[in-house]
């Protein structure tokens, strides 16, 4: 059956024609979101196009020349980056999430204060955390430019990503399970763990997914942190990352040929984070459905 | 049998005394970022002089001279251009999301957006490089990595945040006020431009604001495609630095005062993203409040 407000695009054409004003909004609406996404496809397509040809095994060898400009030595410390700065970071984020929806009581000005400085926080730009850290971890600690030192400045940058999401999470637990835990005689800590914590791990992985994309991403807050130097670094030596290694081979314009398929191993990636943050997101969607 | 729940007593406190540091950390955070930028930045401010290095026009380490004008007009010029293309376009854009798109379509193009933020600066500055600074090589007399070059990379890469943050606001407005307009014989465009927009006001401003910051934060991107000239801002289509863009183009080499100057540069951004990041705060509390 149709509905009875039914409205054909004869009807809407008809409309339009009567609105001149009407008319230009609309072709502008629809030109603005043209716009946008004909953008994204084509800086999908040239980096793609522009990239894919220069994907040679040499790329991809195991040791780093300046000839073959290898990014394994880069991806390895990306992997490695992530590791350091999530183990770092999830934690603390999740915890500190913890103690404002399960512990703080409600309305209380420490946790307002909290609040405050995670948006301030998600606010500061990259290269600002990036000074920071080198002038905190790196030249303060004395740890020199290290994976370490960058991974604490990406530490604290995902932070108020990884305490929101788990915050939304959190709250997003109905109460009747902590009141059905509780009435069973489980204490405080073992109802979050055992039964509050299990049931926001989709919303929670999906901030640390965030997080991911977020470090592979990252280059002003790395550039004085982690340094530039381009082998397999340990966690108290200087290595570059992915989108560093990118971001020096374009700027030094001898391997820009090399740089445009580092981007498309970036773009991958970033793509890949993105397909499976919506894929779980969509498995949530689905939970709370039912 | 007591000393058991002495034992799970013990536990429970500590565990929230563990909840509550790391509850502490993000406070922490925010004082040492402010401790170690305001200490290692001001005295630098202090001894070349605040008007000196907020209004200088002439930056030349070599001289001793440390003028951050240009790079602070630089920072704000390409905001606004960024503003300007990315403002209107955006809105635009969320508004089709929000009334127009159809179903189908609908979840694809909202991943598309999500991916837009997802992408890499970097990978937007190669793009900007190699596509748009040539595009505008034709332009006679322009050399191709200009002030507007940026401009219409950072427009592209605030779209995101603009999107996002204007969707949400149209749709949380009631569907009532859409239908009431329409009953009065509004055509859709009408309702949605004079009764949906004003109702999520402070949702799309908190957008733009957000937008201004991701803007005047962005660094490698601009790097890439502006520039980066000292002197001062002249055109639309001459070379320009930002703060951000100052910072870590001399930083690898910098010593002394030169550092020192880097990092007041930096806490000049920082007073910017503060005063950003508190209108966007009065903002949502002013949407709250009116709903």
């Amino acid at each position: 059956m149709e509905a009875i407000n039914k409205q054909t695009a004869g009807d809407k054409l008809h409309a339009l024609q009567k609105h001149p004003g009407s008319l230009i909004l609309f072709l502008l609406v629809v030109l603005a979101a043209c716009v946008t996404f004909a953008v994204l496809i084509f800086l999908i397509a040239y980096i793609l196009i522009r990239g894919v040809p220069y994907l040679t095994p040499e790329l991809f060898s195991l040791h780093y020349t300046s000839d073959n400009v290898s990014l394994m030595p880069a991806l390895f410390n990306t992997i490695e980056m992530i590791f350091l700065a999530l183990i770092l970071a999830v934690p603390v984020g999740i915890f500190s999430a913890i103690y404002l929806v399960e512990y703080a009581k409600k309305g209380n000005k420490f946790v307002g204060i909290v609040r405050v400085t995670a948006e301030t926080l998600s606010g500061i730009p990259s290269i600002v955390y990036g000074l920071f850290g080198m002038l905190f971890f790196v030249t303060k600690l004395k740890w020199g430019y290290s994976m370490l030192a960058g991974a604490f400045t990406l530490a604290i940058m995902i932070l108020p990503l990884i305490m929101r999401t788990t915050e939304e999470a959190l709250i997003a637990v109905p109460d009747s399970y902590r009141e059905g835990s509780f009435g069973l005689g489980a204490g405080k800590l073992r109802t979050v763990f055992q039964v509050v914590l299990p049931s926001a791990i989709p919303g929670i992985l999906a901030g640390v997914i965030l997080g991911i994309g977020r470090i592979v991403g990252e280059t002003a807050a790395l550039m004085y942190t982690s340094g530039t130097v381009a082998k397999y670094a340990g966690a108290m030596e200087s290595g570059r990352t992915l989108a560093l290694h990118m971001y020096v081979l374009t700027s030094e314009a001898l391997h820009v040929d090399q740089a445009s398929a580092t981007a498309v191993v970036l773009l991958v990636i970033v793509i890949g984070i993105n397909a499976f943050s919506g894929f779980i997101a969509k498995k949530l969607a689905k939970k709370t459905g039912e | 049998m007591k000393q058991a729940a002495w034992k799970a007593r013990i536990k429970e406190v500590f565990m929230q005394a563990v909840f509550f540091i790391a509850a502490c950390t993000s406070i922490l955070a925010v004082i040492l970022i402010c401790v170690f930028l305001f200490a290692n930045g001001l005295p630098a401010i202090g001894k070349i002089g605040p008007m000196e290095f907020l209004l200088g026009t002439r930056w030349k380490p070599g001289n001793n001279i440390f003028g951050i004008l240009p790079f602070i007009l630089g920072s704000i010029y390409v905001t606004a251009g960024a503003i300007l293309i990315g403002v209107p376009i955006g809105i635009l854009t969320s508004i089709f999301m929000a009334y127009y798109c159809p179903k189908k379509i609908y979840r694809p193009l909202k991943a598309a957006t999500e991916l837009l933020a997802g992408i890499p600066s970097v990978v937007y500055g190669f793009f900007g490089m190699m596509v748009l600074v040539p595009l505008l090589r034709q332009i006679p007399h322009c050399k191709g990595n200009v002030m507007l070059t940026a401009c219409i990379l950072l427009g592209i890469m605030i779209l995101p945040t603009i999107i996002g943050t204007t969707e949400t606001a149209l749709r949380s407005v009631p569907a009532m006020y859409h239908e009431g307009a329409l009953a009065l014989g509004a055509t859709k465009e009408r309702s949605v431009f004079t009764v949906i927009v004003p109702a999520a006001k402070s949702g799309v401003l908190t957008g733009i604001v957000l937008g201004i910051g991701r803007a005047i934060g962005e660094t490698m991107a601009v790097i890439m495609v502006a520039g980066n000239q000292t002197k001062m801002p002249e055109s639309l289509f001459k070379g320009v630095r930002t703060m951000t863009a100052n910072i870590v183009i001399e930083m690898g080499y910098a010593t002394d005062l030169h550092r020192e100057a880097l990092i007041a540069t930096a806490v000049v951004l920082f007073v910017f993203i503060l005063i950003i990041n508190v209108s966007v705060s009065l903002l949502r509390r002013g949407g709250n409040g009116s709903n």
